[in-house]
């Protein structure tokens, strides 16, 4: 068959010659590289004490983002949850009342916001399709959790903290 | 034989006794550390500092483990294969010089616990007895695994042990004694006239021969085919949990202090140091001399976890073929090859 690559190689069980026989110059090349590692080090990171540094567009737990005056962006337009390619966020959404404008800076805004951290990829869509410029995954790693239900994030966890507090 | 002496005697078996123990204990430490730096890991670090109370905390692990004895187990036998195991491993420190005599307000201290005469044949015998251990408890477990570990250990203790006596002996026909007290003095010093006080340079392929061998008796990897977790689960030892697994464990590793220590003396000179006649307090010569043979014995052990972290295991005919077709010409020849050298040139 014609080799797909030039990197084949045609490898055949030959006996072992008398110095491949006696094992030992075999055994103390092991040993030289064994000590090397010995003395190399560790690539170990020692997690609760230190982190790993993460890249700078590393993509973890979403965040609903408020304005400059502490008011939510999100105006529960439904992009984001039509360009989930994994269909984790699903949203009510609710009318401005009188009196709610420093809660929230459009007329229409989200009631309802919940995103399956189970069914989410982190792919980034989310954070692309908004016009608002209201979600980012700007987060760490989602926590693991035992029941399936409390992986399905609402407003109680993703809305960033008020910014007088 | 006064008071004294027997107090001293006792003091000198405990002290010994707890120097076994605590050092099979942190052989366990040290194996799991070595392994990680050739890994490139960092082994265990939480309990203590660098996880330097690790054994203990196995130990206190191991303590309190459900006791389980399988119901078609031979009781007995059972509980007397990891007991038979650790005693046997245990008093092969017996006969080890582990330094010149101290001399302490008159009294004169032996640091030997019995100078026996036939000492590398007390040895001999010890560790032979070793695989009775496994092999009853490996019998009583009534487990096909453990049978199996069980029956590999005695094939492969009793073939090694015949190429190990046959490399002894190329030694003992130099020495001309079987009294490791007389070994360890023929070898004092390093450098005499013009060669080497050391064993280990007059017997090269002895030497070879007998750590080789003792990789086997202490089923030490890569000879470990008795626990080999592939394919018997767990050896030996499958069935045993607690304390009991703990004694298993636990001689494997006093095995391994007992081996480095007969190595040590036996070819490397034991308690004895370079420019150690250029000492003139006797007392401090002891005293070195007794660092010096835990630095080597550290070496040896040192060298048994280097070696398992490196070779993988053999295969049980491949085992079979190196202790029978190799190693056992190879040490008659080297015992003619001796004759022939204190014949012609001694």
């Amino acid at each position: 068959m014609e080799p797909l690559s030039n990197r084949r190689k045609v490898i055949e069980a030959k006996p072992l010659n008398f110095m491949e026989r006696i094992y030992l110059p075999a055994i103390l090349k092991g040993l030289a590289i064994t000590i090397k590692h010995f003395f190399r080090k560790p690539v170990t990171i020692r997690y609760p004490e230190e982190k790993r540094e993460y890249s700078e567009n590393f993509r973890g737990q979403h965040s609903l983002k408020r304005d400059e005056h502490g008011r939510e962006r999100c105006t529960a337009c439904g992009l984001c949850a039509l360009s989930c390619p994994a269909e984790a966020i699903t949203m009510i959404s609710a009318e401005r009342q009188k009196g709610e404008e420093h809660l929230y800076r459009e007329e229409k805004y989200a009631a309802v916001y919940e995103i399956n951290m189970l069914r989410c990829i982190f792919c980034g869509l989310c954070e692309e399709a908004c016009p608002k410029e209201a979600i980012y995954l700007d987060g760490p790693h989602v926590p693991s959790d035992y029941l399936r239900k409390d992986f399905i994030y609402g407003k109680d966890k993703l809305v960033e903290a008020p910014l007088n507090q | 034989m006064g008071l004294t002496d027997i107090l001293i005697k006792f003091g000198l078996i405990v002290i010994i006794f707890l120097i076994s123990l605590v050092i099979a204990m942190y052989s366990t430490y040290a194996e799991r550390k070595v392994a990680a730096f050739m890994q490139d890991r960092v082994g265990p670090d939480r309990a203590g500092p660098w996880g330097i109370l690790q054994p203990l905390a196995d130990g206190g692990k191991m303590f309190l483990k459900e006791e389980i004895i399988p119901t078609n187990a031979n009781g007995f036998l059972f509980i007397a294969g990891p007991s038979l195991a650790i005693l046997v491993s245990c008093i092969g420190t017996a006969v080890i010089p582990w330094g010149q005599q101290l001399v302490i307000g008159g009294h004169v201290i032996d640091l030997q616990v019995a100078d026996v005469n036939v000492g590398v044949l007390y040895i001999f015998g010890v560790v032979s007895l070793g695989v009775y251990g496994i092999m009853i408890g490996g019998w009583a477990s009534n487990n096909k695994y453990s049978l199996l570990g069980a029956i590999r250990a005695a094939s492969q203790n009793i073939s090694y042990e015949i190429a190990m006596g046959l490399s002894i002996i190329a030694l003992l026909m130099t020495t001309g004694t079987l009294s490791l007290r007389h070994i360890a003095e023929q070898q004092s010093g390093f450098w005499h006239g013009h060669w080497f006080t050391w064993n280990v340079f007059s017997q090269p392929l002895g030497f070879l021969i007998f750590l080789i061998c003792a990789f086997a008796e202490t089923n030490r990897s890569p000879f470990d085919l008795p626990e080999c977790e592939t394919e018997l689960v767990g050896g030996y030892h499958t069935e045993y949990s607690s304390m009991k697994l703990g004694f298993y464990l636990f001689s494997e590793y006093i095995n391994m202090f007992v081996s480095g220590a007969v190595m040590a003396t036996l070819y490397f000179g034991g308690y004895n140091f370079p420019l150690m006649h250029h000492i003139h307090s006797p007392n401090l010569v002891a005293i070195l001399g007794v660092v010096v043979l835990f630095a080597k014995i550290f070496f040896f052990i040192f060298f048994f976890m280097w070696v398992r972290w490196t070779i993988p295991r053999f295969r049980y005919d491949q085992l079979m073929d190196l202790g029978w077709k190799v190693l056992i010409p190879l040490s008659i020849a080297n015992i003619v090859i001796t004759g022939v050298w204190i014949t012609y040139f001694k």
